[in-house]
């Protein structure tokens, strides 16, 4: 699914809590969706899954038809809900269910009035293709976190989206699980836009990643483009180095420790490659330095990239 | 880049092989399985509760002072039917028909109409104590009723049971909504509130203005009664439960959705709160009509639900009609204990109800072992 979105954002309490985002998550690619807790992961996927309506700017798909693009908020509900799936970071049921059911909520935009599904194949597709077709007639309360992330998948898969949209997918999983996760939704070829805390799940994942802080889009591009100490620092407020891992060439980012205040001209001296070299730079090095203010924290990071498109403070100086 | 490469090794590595990639063996067997006996097909469920009710029906009718054979009864209702029977004698003709039948079949239809009411109320709260009696609604049609009954505010019973039950609903869940959202023990505690104020109302009412046998009538009515109904009362408690019940079965597969939050609902292509007013308003309608022929009843509509959704499954489309049939079973019995077992002396059904609700409760706490109510 080709999405675009120009000049997203959208108030809560009278805040922005998502603020003018120009962005285009490639198609057939997995997008990562990136930044401290509270940055605006969370509306910003519900803005594009059309249950929040923005307030700024629109979230524009191609029309199924025509192939023009229209906003996501325009779609009727059920025909959304054939096109584009979330999955939600928290999910409880409050029934005791069985996993088949679960799955089987995915038909519900498919579902005539009376209830009838017109491909009464696709629930155990969806679970074959999750690889959860083991898991059918298990009560959904005895999964383990993988197990009921993977059949929250499959749920969303029965729905036949075009666009996949995952908050936090791997939370709570143990690292084999999160790989076989990221690795299997790679595989779908699905468009995907996926809100990742992990840094380095992402630069190994992702295709193509965003950076939201505070609300704003601080970088985007290829992983390799965005995740810099730079950045990481700018927006996680922690000291960083960027390898590029030994056997697939992706950056691997190494933390080395919370920001410190000094005024760094790292940013730009790594400007040109993403890879920073281990050794030349540790993160207080720059010791004797007098600021400490959080501007000149920052001065001398932004701008430098060209995918860096705004630091949270705009004001630099 | 590696990446198909990289895909396969984690891949195999997750799933045993041959597995993930015979997509037809899997297919093959997760069809196989979805045609399995986990849960019991509809048409079973349908067919034997529909058994159970009719032959409930029948034998309850049966039961009471003056003792009856079931064929007299059979016989009786044939007759009233236009089938050609051997005539029964006129006075066991007039208990069949004029007193036992119409009461007994309210029972049903108020037991099924609370019973689906609860369903549809506890998805849509996402609560599993969520009934009629339990959120406010009943104890509003009660003092919607008592008003007509008591002040003499002109309007029809139905009516004002329904707008006391409306109000209440509304006021139920603004007070749940202020300052945070919809939670459970929050609909729960609102509930409880608004039926407090409704029940204290409607007892300043009685207090006020009945005296002697209009209070005891109205105070047996308050506790659930299915004494003195007529055919009228079969008329709207039928009636009620076929209306609504239609409604409810078209927004079954709306209903499923909520079974992981609004969010999901929403993602589903589901409005949920729109969905969520519209039917929590049939419910209302449904719970007034109820209350105006029966009084509040109470744990029906909490227990039956639980009862029957090991079998049918979360599909409202299963769960709905199972529980309507459950429900109807359920207070016919309720109903013939309360009127024989003190014979003369009649007991309030819902005194009945909330006695078999008991046990029925402590079982299901055991069974949920708490995770339901976290």
């Amino acid at each position: 699914m080709e999405l675009t979105l120009t000049g997203v954002g959208t108030r809560l309490g009278g805040r922005w809590v998502v603020d003018g985002i120009d962005a285009t998550p490639p198609a057939g690619a997995v997008t990562g969706l990136l930044g401290p807790n509270g940055a605006g992961k969370t509306t910003l996927l519900r803005l594009i899954a059309g249950l929040l309506t923005a307030d700024a700017g629109a979230v524009l798909v191609d029309d199924e038809a025509t192939g023009a693009p229209v906003t996501v908020a325009s779609l009727p509900r059920r025909r959304r809900a054939r096109r584009i799936a979330l999955l939600e970071q928290e999910s409880s049921a409050t029934m005791p269910l069985l996993v088949r059911e679960v799955v089987a909520l995915g038909r519900v935009p498919y579902r005539s009035w009376w209830g009838a599904d017109p491909d009464d194949t696709a629930v155990a597709r969806a679970l074959a293709a999750a690889d959860a077709s083991h898991l059918a007639d298990r009560p959904w309360d005895s999964l383990s976190g993988g197990e009921r992330q993977r059949v929250h998948i499959a749920r969303a898969l029965a729905q036949e989206p075009e666009l996949l949209l995952l908050d936090e997918p791997t939370n709570h999983l143990d690292v084999a699980a999160q790989l076989s996760l990221l690795t299997f939704v790679r595989s779908l070829g699905t468009t995907t836009v996926a809100a990742l805390h992990d840094l380095n799940l992402a630069a190994s994942f992702c295709d193509h990643v965003l950076v939201l802080s505070a609300g704003r889009l601080a970088a985007a591009g290829s992983p390799s483009e965005v995740l810099t100490p730079a950045l990481v620092r700018d927006v996680y407020h922690v000291e960083a180095d960027v390898l590029p891992h030994p056997r697939t060439g992706r950056p691997v980012i190494a933390f080395t420790g919370p920001a410190s205040s000094a005024p760094s001209d790292r940013g730009s001296s790594d400007a040109g490659s993403p890879v920073g070299e281990p050794g030349l730079v540790s993160p207080h090095c720059d010791a004797g330095s007098t600021s400490s203010s959080p501007e000149s924290d920052r001065r001398g990071s932004s701008g430098t990239h060209e995918d860096v498109l705004a630091t949270p403070t705009k004001g630099n100086r | 880049m590696a990446r198909t490469e990289s895909d396969e090794r984690v891949r195999g590595g997750a799933a045993p092989e041959g597995r993930a990639h015979d997509d037809q063996a899997a297919l093959g067997g997760a069809a196989e399985q979805a045609r399995g006996t986990r849960r019991p097909p509809l048409g079973l469920l349908v067919g034997l509760g529909t058994a159970a009710l009719v032959v409930s029906i029948v034998v309850a009718v049966t039961i009471g002072p003056a003792h009856l054979a079931v064929s007299e009864v059979v016989r009786s209702i044939a007759g009233h039917l236009g089938f050609h029977v051997a005539p029964v004698a006129t006075l066991h003709d007039a208990i069949v028909w004029d007193l036992r039948l119409p009461r007994i079949l309210t029972a049903a239809a108020v037991g099924a109409g609370l019973a689906m009411a609860g369903a549809v109320m506890q998805s849509l709260t996402r609560n599993t104590l969520a009934d009629p009696y339990l959120l406010g609604l009943s104890s509003g049609a009660a003092f919607g009723a008592a008003a007509v009954l008591l002040l003499g505010v002109g309007v029809l019973l139905p009516v004002a049971a329904f707008v006391g039950a409306m109000i209440a609903l509304a006021a139920a869940l603004s007070l749940a909504r202020v300052g945070g959202t919809l939670t459970p023990t929050r609909t729960v505690l609102a509930g409880l509130a608004i039926s407090q104020v409704a029940a204290a109302a409607t007892s300043f009412v009685i207090f006020w203005t009945a005296k002697g046998d209009s209070y005891q009538q109205i105070v047996s009515w308050l506790l659930g009664s299915l004494a003195g109904t007529t055919w009228s009362s079969v008329g709207i408690a039928v009636g009620a439960v076929v209306v609504t019940s239609l409604v409810m079965v078209v927004g079954a597969g709306r209903l499923d959705a909520f079974a992981f939050g609004d969010t999901a609902a929403a993602s589903l292509g589901v409005d949920p709160n729109r969905t969520r007013w519209l039917l929590l308003t049939v419910v209302a309608l449904l719970t007034g009509a109820l209350v105006s022929v029966s009084g509040a009843i109470g744990f029906v509509g909490l227990l039956v639900p639980h009862a029957v959704s090991p079998l049918t499954g979360p599909s409202h489309r299963r769960l709905l009609p199972v529980a309507a049939l459950a429900g109807g079973v359920l207070l016919v019995w309720a109903d013939t204990v309360a009127r024989t077992v003190f014979a003369p002396r009649e007991l309030p059904v819902g005194i009945v109800t909330a006695l078999l609700g008991v046990p029925v409760f402590a079982w299901l706490l055991r069974r949920a072992k708490g995770a339901a109510w976290s």
